[in-house]
């Protein structure tokens, strides 16, 4: 049986993955969680330098899923390769680097920064945090400014180049097809959706930031819609997460055409959940004598 | 840390709103340390999605309790279930409270309300016995006292409606006894934000050490999601640490006041 899949150039043993800023740095849950049988680890957005994040409450539970409005609190790129990188660099597993900048330039830096520390397995652009006022979601709502920052990333190194996108546009397809163009070799679909609570008794919004990022299963059938769109719209893989839970999510996701999936919010109450999502997909391609997990990419039935 | 799931043997009322279960956690109990907490899975919550955090209140063995206010959708559903009926708990977790040396400083602890809860362990591991300040609106709001004294500490009781104990708050009693300004006392508060403040000032002011027992709404519980951040000092200001790993004790003096709201 094959759960082998390429991201780029970077081979991951298996499709499953992590969702930036559900898994810190990875080091956290490796007392809880076997890392070394995921897909890879993908750490929490890094840019240039420190970030202290913003004020608290800086999530909200709502009916089956979590806002967040964390704003990348992070260490910054030399605090990372200090603190994480010497713990990160030992897995088995491919490590991908979130990165994010306030400017095309500095996009461009910190790919660089980690072109050069070698042993990075992918990186990961994020241009579609909803949750600073700078930097993130801006250039992933702008085709132009977008295909500015993967460009310049992709001049920057030659890592495997992973564009996380934005759900907040009126169609995908033209940014997913902006970011091949200008070089990305995969897409993340996608990040979290614009959102806001408000607690009725003191009238105030439920989080510091006012507004946030929706998480978790509650956005899986719109996260399913997306990653359709965009796998109609490219020929790069597509990374799919959304209020993914169960191996039964992650085979919607494959079948909808992404070729890896990431688990995110589910993390925080079971850190297991990518570990029994990936023993429930060897079930189920053993239960339907399935040889290749390539078998289910894009393989949704429309029509007859 | 270790993630078990764990089966309740008890789970019952102790005075009006609040409850103690009692579970068999054979891998989790024995590490406890004063001050850490557990989070738990309460499974048959099902839109809720995230874990709830717990102080460790009491351990014995290979079982753990936990001493709780029903006071929202995880506490009401925790509340209904009953022996036999599994949790996932993972735990211990946290930095908690440093218990003073033998011949050190006498602890007096500061509680409101359930925060009680959280001292229960130190109290019993202190080699110095201290005084407990105890606060709440109500009687009822006033938890476990006579165990307190059976482990030997004095046990002051200080009640907002004046149903109970002294009337008024729990610091203008504590702030009474830190004027006799006796010295190689230490104090320890854990309870509601506006109460820990009022501690660190006191403290502040009496000079004397302290520990806080922060809290903050808390998402993952192990140090990746920074949800349940608070500023933290620094050498060149403050930054937020997480009340789930670098706390939820911190050292009143590390406290950035001015950056809580």
């Amino acid at each position: 049986m094959n759960l082998s899949v390429k991201i780029g150039s970077l081979t991951l043993q298996n499709p499953v993955t992590v969702a930036s800023g559900t898994f810190g740095y990875g080091v956290e849950y490796s007392q809880l969680v076997d890392l070394n049988q995921l897909g890879a680890v993908v750490v929490k957005g890094i840019r240039l330098g420190p970030v202290r994040g913003n004020p608290t409450p800086r999530t909200v539970e709502v009916t089956s899923g979590l806002i967040n409005a964390i704003g990348l609190q992070g260490p910054g790129v030399d605090g990372f390769i200090r603190k994480y990188w010497p713990f990160l660099k030992e897995l088995k597993v491919p490590t991908i680097i979130n990165i994010w900048g306030t400017t095309v330039e500095e996009y461009a830096e910190v790919a660089r920064r980690f072109d050069a520390l070698g042993g990075v397995g992918a990186l990961e652009l994020n241009v579609s945090c909803p949750n600073i006022k700078e930097g993130g979601a801006q250039f992933g709502t702008d085709v132009k400014l977008l295909s500015q920052v993967v460009a310049a990333c992709r001049k920057a190194t030659k890592l495997p180049l992973i564009t996380k996108m934005s759900p907040n546009v009126v169609s995908i397809a033209p940014y997913a097809q902006a970011a091949e163009a200008a070089g990305s070799d995969a897409l993340s679909i996608m990040n979290s959706f614009p959102a806001m609570a408000i607690d009725i008794e003191t009238r105030k919004p439920r989080l510091a930031n006012v507004t946030g990022g929706l998480t978790g299963p509650c956005i899986k059938p719109i996260a399913i819609k997306l990653v359709w769109e965009a796998a109609k719209a490219v020929k790069i893989p597509i990374i799919g997460m959304g209020g993914i839970q169960t191996a039964s999510d992650a085979i919607e996701f494959f079948l909808a055409g992404a070729t890896a999936i990431a688990v995110g919010t589910a993390n925080f109450y079971e850190p297991q959940t990518a570990l029994q999502i990936i023993e429930g997909l060897r079930q189920y391609l053993e239960e339907n004598n399935i040889q290749d997990i390539h078998e289910l990419i894009g393989r949704v039935q429309i029509g007859n | 840390m270790v993630e078990q799931t764990v089966r309740i043997i008890s789970n019952e009322r102790d005075t009006d709103l609040y409850f103690r279960v009692v579970v068999r956690a054979p891998q989790i109990a024995p590490l406890a340390q004063p001050g850490q907490f557990v989070h738990l899975r309460i499974l048959p919550l099902k839109h809720a999605l995230l874990r709830r955090p717990f102080s460790i209140f009491q351990v014995s063995g290979d079982t753990l309790s936990i001493l709780y206010k029903t006071i929202g959708e995880g506490t009401e559903v925790l509340s209904r279930m009953g022996p036999n009926e599994e949790l996932n708990m993972i735990g211990p977790l946290g930095h908690g409270f440093n218990v003073p040396k033998p011949g050190g400083e006498v602890p007096l602890l500061v509680a409101g309300g359930y925060g009680m809860a959280a001292f229960y362990m130190l109290a019993q591991r202190s080699p110095q016995k201290g005084v407990a300040f105890v606060g709440g609106r109500r009687r009822v709001d006033i938890l476990c006292e006579e165990e307190f004294r059976s482990l030997g500490w004095e046990v002051r009781v200080t009640t907002e409606d004046g149903s109970y104990g002294e009337n008024g708050l729990v610091t203008h009693t504590l702030s009474a006894e830190l004027s006799k300004r006796m010295p190689g006392r230490k104090l320890f508060a854990c309870g509601p934000t506006p109460m820990l403040k009022a501690v660190g000032k006191l403290a502040a002011e009496f000079d004397l050490p302290a520990e806080l027992s922060l809290d903050e709404h808390m998402g993952c519980g192990i140090g990746v999601c920074l949800a349940c951040v608070v500023p933290i000092k620094t050498n060149d200001g403050w930054e937020y640490q997480r009340t789930c790993t670098e706390g939820p004790v911190f050292d009143s003096r590390q406290v950035a006041w001015e950056a809580v709201k």
